[in-house]
Parts: structure tokens; sequence; C-alpha cells
């Protein structure tokens, strides 16, 4: 047994951290923030350049090919820098929705161009409040044409191309909805950023008006190819935010450290050490339980299921954990705008709600955990 | 990162588990090693797995042991699985005794205390608490004094698990109350049966007696069974409590799997109590907390196989499985509404399995470090805060104010 990240891979950490550490300080985080551009530009382009959107790409379709397990590598350091880019939306959703579903011209026609940084993509599913099930889909498909309403559609405002849950069957069941491969930049698109939590990371309203659709997958099997997009997916955002979760510890523990009140720092008065200790142990487990799920995503084992909907369960309530606790160990200025704590507190709740809520993936988590005692 | 054995674990884990299945004792099922009937079952079994070369794995050869790998040590108490629980009598002899005395004891106290602890022969316990002292260890008030070559311990001892049935016992004293309190300590061990030693076993909340109050009168042990030099208790007292930490906290199973299988059975207001969405959202804490210790200690082995000493990090286990424990066990009852007031064995759901944990818990957040002590390990050891403000640190002992406790 090893359960570990390997000596190159854990080289392949130092070296995002510096990477992002230069090109995506907090500064840069607050530029979009405050800014009107949806992303940061120059980061896209450099976090193209260092072949990290392709890293799990296999080569023949352009991409280094070299695993999941360093693409958590890459996830957990773009969740400690609050990174604004559609990273996520575009490797995690799209690419990983062309891998698993795509004909081979289409992994040929999509994939190299998300590696290079060509395209954006963008997943869009949701049509407005509650649950996201089969019956809750009203987008649908007729004669080859895409109609409906999709909100909010994370990245939609950017993205060149998106993968559209929409209603192809009579029933409300899970077969009456199928994928498509939507060019976003075509006509019958129309894209509108929407207010959100987290202004570093675009989200969009998305009317389809009969824009050209290619079908993804079989008809039919849309949902339960979400079902794997979303497995893959969650290990990887799991990642994001334990590397969130580990930024903002790290942060109340150096203003803990600094800030002094009735003559000590605030960081030896017990309730905040201990507030600080619990912030650590909810981190490392969400940790521990991210790498049984990078292992189960890179060896593609029967446990993926299950250990994905653990990681991300535990990795949702380490992040809104820590990033709460963050303001209040910084008191007053906590609350303010010029503090960076407020970036991790809205990380993470956009986090914790693009995949689907922690409600549901709990609930996601029992389901599996009933399948595999009943097998 | 691979979970798979390499081949020389697989290897290790084929022959243990051939071991186990050839040796096993049936019928042990109800006896949970702690009650004194269980005893003679337990030793039986330790005894066996001794000859066998399967006891205290880890261990030196010469002391008993194997030299066993952390990783193998892993892989046998996976084998052992839940026969592991009959070795209950052994944790505070093997988990926390015999380290110190291997770190501390002189080359004779080794050779004939550590192998008979593997055995089984002997069952030890840890005479540290005091009722003066318990969080507060370095405040305690049993005096040794020297008498020629002998020592002569007067004073009292609580909550001292097994002493009832130990026949040997670590214990630390104050030799000089004239110098701050961490400096004038010393550990010796003894003869449970030696004159002067009085135990009175205390009843818990549980009902049972798992522990006692201990007196010394007038005890005379010879200075040959001095751990560490004159003075140097409390360091000695550090390898014994850092060893409790891990076998403390790794000796607890999660329960998760029982408690899921009976949320399927038991009724809620519609259906089975699983298909409660409140009853389906804590399952799932649980879980990604089992889980989540399950896999950090994946990630501590990993570590120690390396070549890296056990951290404070091992803290997080006890701390996370007492208040998990306690929480799970108290929701368990709820799911059972009224009847959960239940507890006679051939009665209570699941054989009362259930408020066993109920009670067992609460000593589970106070034995081998309370929660609070725990978080300040975790605070002061691995983030680096400032350690508490301490009045009494640099005050002579018999200067130190003690208040009405
Ligand atoms: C089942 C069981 C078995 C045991 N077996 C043994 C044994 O075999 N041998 C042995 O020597 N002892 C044994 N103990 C004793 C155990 O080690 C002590 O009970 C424990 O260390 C706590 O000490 P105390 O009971 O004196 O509580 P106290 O130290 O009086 O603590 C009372 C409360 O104050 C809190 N507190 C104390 N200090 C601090 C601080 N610095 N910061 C914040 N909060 C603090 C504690 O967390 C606790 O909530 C056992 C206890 C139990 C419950």
């Amino acid at each position: 047994m090893n359960f570990e990240f390997s000596d190159d891979q854990k080289l392949l950490k130092e070296q995002a951290r510096g990477f992002l550490a230069s090109k995506c300080s907090a500064k840069e985080v607050r530029r979009i923030l405050d800014g009107n551009e949806p992303y940061h530009p120059e980061l896209w382009k450099g976090v193209a350049e260092m072949g990290w959107l392709g890293a799990s790409i296999p080569e023949e379709y352009g991409g280094l090919g070299l695993g999941y397990l360093e693409l958590c590598v890459i996830a957990e350091e773009l969740g400690r820098a609050v990174a604004p880019i559609p990273f996520s939306s575009t490797v995690y959703l799209f690419a990983e929705a062309v891998l698993i579903a795509g004909t081979e011209e289409q992994k040929q026609k999509y994939l190299p161009k998300v590696s290079e940084g060509a395209i954006i993509g963008a997943l869009a599913l949701s049509e407005g409040a509650g649950a996201v099930t089969p019956k809750t889909i009203k987008t649908s498909v007729a004669g080859g044409r895409l109609t409906g309403v999709k909100l909010p559609v994370t990245d939609g405002d950017v993205a060149d191309y998106a993968v559209v849950a929409a209603r192809t069957g009579a029933g409300n069941d899970e077969g009456s909805i199928s994928l498509f491969i939507v060019d976003m930049k075509a006509g019958g698109v129309t894209a509108e950023a929407v207010d959100t939590v987290d202004p570093t990371r675009s989200h969009a309203k998305v009317s389809f008006d009969g824009a050209g659709a290619e079908p993804l997958g079989a008809a039919g099997q849309g949902w339960a190819i979400l079902d794997k997009v979303f497995d893959r997916a969650a290990v990887l955002y799991a990642f994001e935010q334990v590397g969130g979760s580990q930024a903002a510890l790290e942060m109340a523990r150096d203003y803990a450290m600094g800030r002094y009140a009735f003559g000590r720092p605030i960081a030896s008065f017990q309730a905040i050490k201990h507030k600080l200790a619990d912030m650590y142990v909810a981190t490392e487990l969400a940790r521990s339980n991210s790498y049984y799920g990078a292992w189960a995503l890179s060896t593609d084992a029967p446990e993926l299921a299950i250990a994905a909907a653990t990681a991300r369960v535990s990795a949702t309530e380490a992040y809104h954990e820590c990033s709460k606790e963050n303001i209040q160990v910084h008191g007053g200025m906590g609350f303010t705008w010029e503090f960076d704590c407020h970036l991790h507190y809205r990380r993470s709740k956009v986090l914790s709600l693009v995949l689907g809520s922690l409600p549901r993936w709990k609930d996601r988590l029992i389901s599996r955990l009933e399948e595999r005692n009943a097998a | 990162m691979d979970f798979n054995d390499t081949p020389q674990e697989a290897d290790f884990r084929a022959q243990a588990r051939a071991w186990i299945a050839a040796n096993r004792p049936t019928d042990w099922q109800n006896k949970t090693g702690r009650d004194v009937d269980g005893i003679a079952m337990s030793k039986a079994w330790q005894k066996k797995k001794y000859d066998a070369g399967w006891a205290c794995i880890h261990w030196p050869q010469e002391y008993g042991g194997r030299g066993a790998t952390p990783i193998e040590r892993v892989i046998w108490s996976q084998e052992e699985g839940e026969l592991g629980q009959l070795g209950g009598v052994f944790i505070i002899g093997q988990g926390m005794c015999a380290p110190t005395i291997m770190a501390h004891g002189s080359e004779a106290a080794k050779q004939r205390h550590v192998p008979k602890i593997a055995s089984g022969e002997e069952i030890w316990c840890q005479l540290f608490s005091e009722p003066g002292s318990g969080s507060d260890l370095a405040g305690l008030r049993t005096r040794a004094e020297k008498q020629g070559d002998e020592w002569v311990i007067n004073g009292q001892k609580i909550w001292t698990s097994g002493a009832h049935y130990a026949d040997f016992g670590i214990v630390i004293t104050r030799t000089d109350p004239t110098v701050p309190k961490h400096k004038g300590l010393t550990m010796f061990y003894l003869d449970m049966r030696s004159p002067g030693v009085t135990v009175k076993p205390i009843k818990q909340v549980s009902g049972r007696s798992d522990f006692n109050e201990v007196y010394f009168a007038d005890v005379r042990i010879p200075d040959s069974q001095r751990l560490g030099a004159v003075g140097d208790g409390w360091k000695v007292s550090l390898t014994t409590l850092m060893n409790e930490r891990l076998a403390v906290g790794g000796g607890f199973p999660t329960n998760f799997e029982e408690m899921f299988e009976l949320t399927k059975v038991i009724e809620g207001e519609d259906g089975p109590a699983i298909e409660d969405q409140s009853v389906r959202e804590k399952l799932a804490d649980w879980y990604i907390r089992a889980a989540g210790l399950r896999n950090t200690q994946n990630r501590m082995m990993s570590a120690l196989s390396r070549g890296q000493a056990p951290g404070p990090e091992a803290s997080i286990s006890k701390l996370v499985l007492g208040i998990n424990r306690q929480n799970m066990a108290s929701t368990m009852l709820d799911i059972q509404d009224t009847y959960g007031v239940i507890s006679q064995k051939d009665l209570a759901v699941n054989g009362g399995q259930f408020h066993e944990i109920f009670f067992r818990a609460v000593a589970h957040r106070i034995e081998g470090g309370t929660d609070e002590i725990l978080r300040n390990i975790i605070a002061e050891r691995v983030l680096g805060l400032p350690g508490d403000i301490r009045v009494d640190k640099d005050l002579p002992f018999n200067n130190i104010p003690t208040g009405a406790n």
C-alpha cells in the first residue's frame, strides 16, 4: 500500500503553487472581483502554457496524458489560489463529458482545443431553483435544434462550447434526457452574465432559440453520462475545496498569531486555538477522503461512486467550516471588503453548489452505500 | 498512489489469514475481553498468538515481537478483525507500559517483563491520575521517598483501569516537592500485590466497574524498579502518553456498518428510518468521518513506512471517534423512539450495542486526554500556536495554589 502522492507529483504541486503565487495573487483575484472581466485572461493563457488544461487528456488528443492524480494536484493549488478562470467548467465538466461519451471524431475535434486553451467549455444543466432532476429539464431538441433557457450556467457567458442536457423523450424519467454539444458563438444562443455570490467565477443565463445541437452520446443516455461526469468532477472539485480550506486555515492562523488583545496574541486564547484545531481536523479528514477519491478516479475503481461522494461531502463541509471561521477569527476586519477572507467564503459557497448541493450529495452517498450493501 | 498490497504484503497477509483461520477461538462473541470472565479466553488467545509469533508483531524479536513493519501491523489487525477486541485487557500493558519500559527500563526489566506482556501472562495497569491531577498530570501528589536501596510510596491514584486484575503497574510519583512541578517527578513500576497496595473498584456511569481507586500505604519497592532517572519522570511519562494516544485512538471501531443496517430495519414515520432525509444526512456525516479516519490512518501508515515518526497528528483519531460515537449512539436511540430507553440485552435493539456505546463514548472523550487537551495538542504542536499560560510553571510545587476539588 502507498497512500501518498509520488515525488514527481509533489514536485508538480510545488511548481503549481509557485506559478500561482506569482500569477494569481489575491490582488489579481480582486482585479476580477472588482472589475468587469468575467475571468483572468492572462492567467488562463499561462495555465494553458503550463499544460494544465491537458494534464489528464490523453496524448492522442493533444493532452499531456499525465493522469488524474496530476490533475488533482493542480486542482488543489487552483483552489488554494481561488483562481478566477473557467478551469473546472472546461476541464472537469466539458472535457470529461466529451472523453466519456464523445465519438472519436468529437474527441479529435474538441479535446486538442481544450488542451491548447483555444476554447472554453461549460455544462448547462440547471433551469431554476431546487434540485436538478430529469423532471425539471424543459429545454428540448426538435429537428436538431435546441430551445430553452438554462440558468445558471457556470462560465456560460464566456464558453465557446457547452454540453447541454435536453429533453428528447416524452417521459419524466432519466431516459428522456440526452446531451448535446452546442456552439455557443453560433446563431440562436444568447448569454447574459448574472450576479452571483462569487463574481470571480462567471455565471450566465443562457437562452437557446433553435440553436444547432450536436448529440453527445446515445439518445436517452444523458443522465447516465452526467452521473459519470459528476463522480469524476466531484473528486476534482474536492481537491479545490481542500486547497481552499487549507488556505483559509493558514490565513486564520497567521492572523491570530499577529493580532493582540488583552495583552496577548489572540492565538493564545483557547477558544481560538480550539477553533483552529477543529478547522485542521476537518481539513485533514477531507484531504484523506479526497486522496481516496483520487486513487479511485485514477484507477477507475468500482469504488469511485462512493469515494467521490465521500470526498465531495467532506470537502464541502471542511471548506464551509474553514472559510466561515476564518472570518470569525479576523473579527471586524474579516467582514471588510479589503481583507481577503471573503474570497474564500464566496468560493466555498459556489463550489458547494455548482455540482449540486450538500444535502443532495449526502443523499447520493447513502444511496450508493445502500446499493453496495444490497449487492 | 496504490491500495493494493505489494507482493511481500500480500504474502504476509496470506500467512496471517491462514494462521488465524486455523487457530481462531470459537464462541468468543459477547465476551468483551474486558470482563473478568473473558480474561481467561483473552489470555488463551494471546498466548496462542505469542507462541506462533503473532503477538505484538511490531516489537523487536528479542522482546517477543517479530520486528514487523507498520504496514504489516495494520495488515495483521485487519485480518484479526473483531477478534482483536479480545485483546482489550492488554491494551494498557502492550500499548503504553511496554513501550515505556522498552524506552526507559533497565535491560533486566525489559527481559523479565516485556515478553510476558506480549504473551498475555502479565496484565499491567497505568497508575498516573490522581484525585487532584488528571489533565494536569504533573500536579500529582503521591510521594516516593528513598530509604536505602528502596523507595517508599504513599498516596492515592484514581481511575486506574484494570487495577483489580492487573499484575503490575507503572506509577508516577513526586520525589521532590521543592522544585517546579515537572522537575520533581520519578517513574517506577511495581507488583500490584505488594504489601500496602489497596484497590477499590469505582462504579461508573455505565454501571460497570472497569476502573479503581488505588491506595499506597508505605509500599516498598527496590530502586531497580525505577524507570528513567530520579526527577526525570515527566519525560518518561511523555513516552507513555504519546503511545496512549496511538493505542486508545486506534482501538475503537466506528460501528458505522451496524448503524447503517439498523436504520434499514427500524421503522420511521414513513417506512424505514433510512428513508428519512434527516437520518440520511446524519448517516452521511458519520460515514465521511469514519472514512476520513480510515484514510487518514492509511496516509499515516504510508508516512511511517517511509521512515517518518508518528506525530501529534495521531490525536485526530481519538478526538473525532469519541465525539462521533457519542452523537451516533444518541441518534441511534432516538431512532428507536420510546423503545430506545430499553437497554436490557435480551430486549434491546442490537443486543444493547448502542446503549453501551452511548455510555462508553462518554469515557472515550475523557480517558487518554480529554477533547480539550487533544485540541490543545493539535493547536500547539501541529499548528504551532502559543501554549496556554501556566501560572504554576516556575513555582516550587509546594507553593502552587490548589482548589476545592
Ligand atoms: C474510562 C477511563 C479510564 C481511565 N483509565 C485510566 C488509567 O488506567 N490510568 C490513569 O492513570 N488514568 C486513567 N483515567 C483517567 C484519565 O486520564 C483522566 O480522567 C483524564 O486525564 C482527565 O482528568 P480528570 O478526570 O482529572 O479531569 P480534569 O483534568 O479535572 O478535567 C475536567 C475538565 O476540565 C478540562 N480541562 C482540564 N485542563 C484543561 C486545560 N488546560 N484546558 C482546557 N480544559 C481543561 C477537561 O478537558 C475536562 O473537561 C481514565 C479515565 C477514564 C474516563
